[in-house]
């Protein structure tokens, strides 16, 4: 298997609603093992970009390959391999999770068992709901049994829209582990769009910016932080000679204010802990130091340039 | 892949209230005219034979179970197309108030699989209402009037079918009325596909069947002119089942010209569907 294989491949990706350019020549790689974050303000045309993914719309225009196929003339073969949640997470009301994922799992032509099923309910937490009717379910629950629902045929790919709109924080953050443990232990591949960027700043490796269906940026998660300049306000004790020590040193031009307990600073990622080191040896008790610059000012600086 | 597709919406459709609603209506409705039949049936067949009594003496058990079905059969055109809206409407706009599309048309199944499958199963559940309309009449009515000749009024005419001559053409007729029922499932099922909420197919539906029966009741010569493209004129066609002699050719006619119905619109059905961009 090439670690380098590309999972999705997007060429030119063109979709109009009458006058409305809703993706715009987007191009887009997604490698195995990907989690690929899908970053956009609202109305970037992400959504949409998703709904290409899985042929519930047709392209203007543009190529979409997944698995080194041809989406439109092997739809059905991919598929079969793709798990999804698109935007809210509807199901049949009247149906039971279970009843739902039975039925969602004979449609695969898959035949899974009511084991697999129960143990899908298990992972994302509602196997002693399973014989309820989804109409008595949370918001936060439904959104649970998307993620079942996308699991459930054990895809290899998995696209998510916005898995985590209407959790609460330890339900997002259940996600997140959920994400990071397809990823890494199952070997699954990632494509999780989300306008939560520490979402997407915390699990996903790659990813790509886009606003008004154009693709801004792409690349690493990592090498994008540090491509940009951070904030980051520095707790110490003794401020007023820490304070003289930097205006003295070669941290001075950095320093961009302060006030009673802390200073701040224009620095980039990689160099946060030279400065806690220079402090340090200085003699200084460095109490906090806390990036107050991540990816969504590094999102909104970028996206608002683009406009 | 089609028959647990079937299965499925079959399942779907049977797990909601509203599709007992037309059978609870039917069986409701029959009890009501049977037992009303029960009480004033022999004023009413009286009524219906005044002018023949002067000619005619009427021996037996005229006013039993296949009068009374027969009566009721007529009702078809205008009352059970609603039942059927109610379910056929709903099979496509549903999915798409509910949301499901997302979910279903994200599976590794074609799309005219999914419409091919939805459109079976709605024409399987307005079988099972013809089929009920049958049971409920026939049996009701054989339990309260019993079985005996047929008697088919006319407007210049009068048929007296002998007992044993009656049920098969009742069996067919049944089949010819599910076929009727049948363009009406497949119009609903029509405009089903071009909305996403279920009011719209049912209203939509109910108001082509109304329009198209009061143009054929008006008796001027434009709608005359119209009537034979008109499906709502063939519905009742089952009633030639109860001529002597039957006249086959125009059964086969009627028969031709509602299936020809359903083809094309769940033709042009297929083609939006699959045309359509899910964006619910």
């Amino acid at each position: 298997m090439n670690s380098e294989e590309k999972i999705i491949e997007v060429s030119d990706l063109t979709k109009d609603f009458k006058e409305v350019k809703a993706v715009d020549s987007l191009s887009l790689n997604v490698i195995r093992g990907d989690v690929f974050g899908f970053l956009g303000p609202n109305g970037a045309g992400k959504s949409t970009t998703i709904r290409l993914l899985l042929t519930l719309i047709k392209p203007g225009a543009g190529t979409i390959k997944i698995f080194n196929k041809h989406l439109i003339s092997e739809r059905k073969s991919i598929l079969k391999d793709v798990g999804a949640i698109i935007e809210n997470p509807d199901f049949y009301m009247y149906l039971s999770a279970f009843k739902n994922l039975e039925i969602l799992n004979r449609i695969s032509g898959r035949e899974i068992g009511s084991k697999r099923i129960m143990e899908t309910l298990e992972i994302v937490g509602l196997s002693e709901r399973a014989d309820s009717k989804v109409k008595t379910y949370s918001h936060g629950m439904k959104q649970r049994l998307g993620i079942a629902q996308a699991l459930l045929h054990d895809p290899e790919l998995i696209i998510l829209d916005e898995p985590t709109t209407g959790l609460d924080p330890q339900g997002m953050k259940e996600i997140r582990d959920l994400i990071t443990f397809l990823c890494k232990e199952k070997n699954k591949t990632i494509f999780l769009s989300s306008h939560i960027l520490s979402e997407v700043e915390q699990v996903a490796n790659r990813m790509i910016i886009i606003n008004k269906g154009k693709k801004i940026v792409e690349g690493n998660v990592r090498d994008l932080l540090n491509a940009s300049d951070l904030k980051v306000s520095v707790e110490v004790l003794e401020i007023e000679n820490a304070e003289q020590l930097i205006r003295q040193s070669q941290w001075a031009d950095k320093l961009i204010s302060r006030n009673e307990h802390t200073m701040i600073f224009n620095i980039q990622t990689d160099e946060i802990a030279n400065l806690n080191k220079y402090l340090v040896e200085n003699n200084f008790s460095v109490t906090a130091i806390v990036p107050t610059k991540s990816l969504e000012t590094y999102f909104l600086k970028i996206t608002e340039e683009a406009v | 892949m089609i028959r647990p597709l079937v299965q499925i919406e079959l399942y779907k459709i049977f797990k909601k209230w509203r599709t007992y609603i037309g059978f609870i209506a039917i069986g409701g409705l029959v009890i009501i005219i049977e037992t009303a039949m029960l009480f004033e049936g022999q004023k009413s067949l009286d009524f219906m034979t005044r002018n023949l009594r002067d000619s005619f003496a009427f021996f037996g058990n005229l006013l039993n179970g296949f009068l009374i079905s027969y009566l009721i059969l007529n009702m078809l055109a205008v009352h059970i197309p609603f039942l059927i809206t109610l379910v056929a409407g709903d099979l496509l706009a549903g999915e798409a108030t509910a949301g499901t599309y997302r979910i279903l048309l994200t599976r590794p199944v074609s799309r005219f699989q999914v419409v091919w499958s939805k459109f079976l199963a709605g024409n399987i559940y307005t079988l099972s209402l013809v089929i009920w309309l049958g049971i409920v009449s026939l049996g009701i009515g054989a339990i309260m009037f019993g079985f005996g000749e047929l008697i088919v009024i006319g407007k210049d005419s009068i048929i007296i079918l002998d007992r044993a001559d009656v049920l098969w053409r009742f069996l067919f007729a049944y089949a010819f009325a599910a076929l009727g029922m049948s363009v009406v499932c497949s119009l609903a099922f029509f405009f089903s596909s071009l909305v996403e909420n279920a009011i719209g197919p049912i209203i939509a539906t109910m108001s082509v069947i109304i329009v198209f029966i009061i143009i054929s009741a008006i008796n001027i010569e434009i709608f005359r002119t119209i009537r034979p493209y008109l499906f709502t004129n063939y519905i009742l066609s089952w009633r030639l089942l109860f001529d002597t002699p039957v006249d086959t050719a125009k059964i086969v006619e009627a028969v031709i010209i509602l299936l020809g119905h359903i083809v094309v619109l769940f033709g042009i059905t297929a083609i939006i569907f699959k045309r359509k961009d899910i964006l619910s």
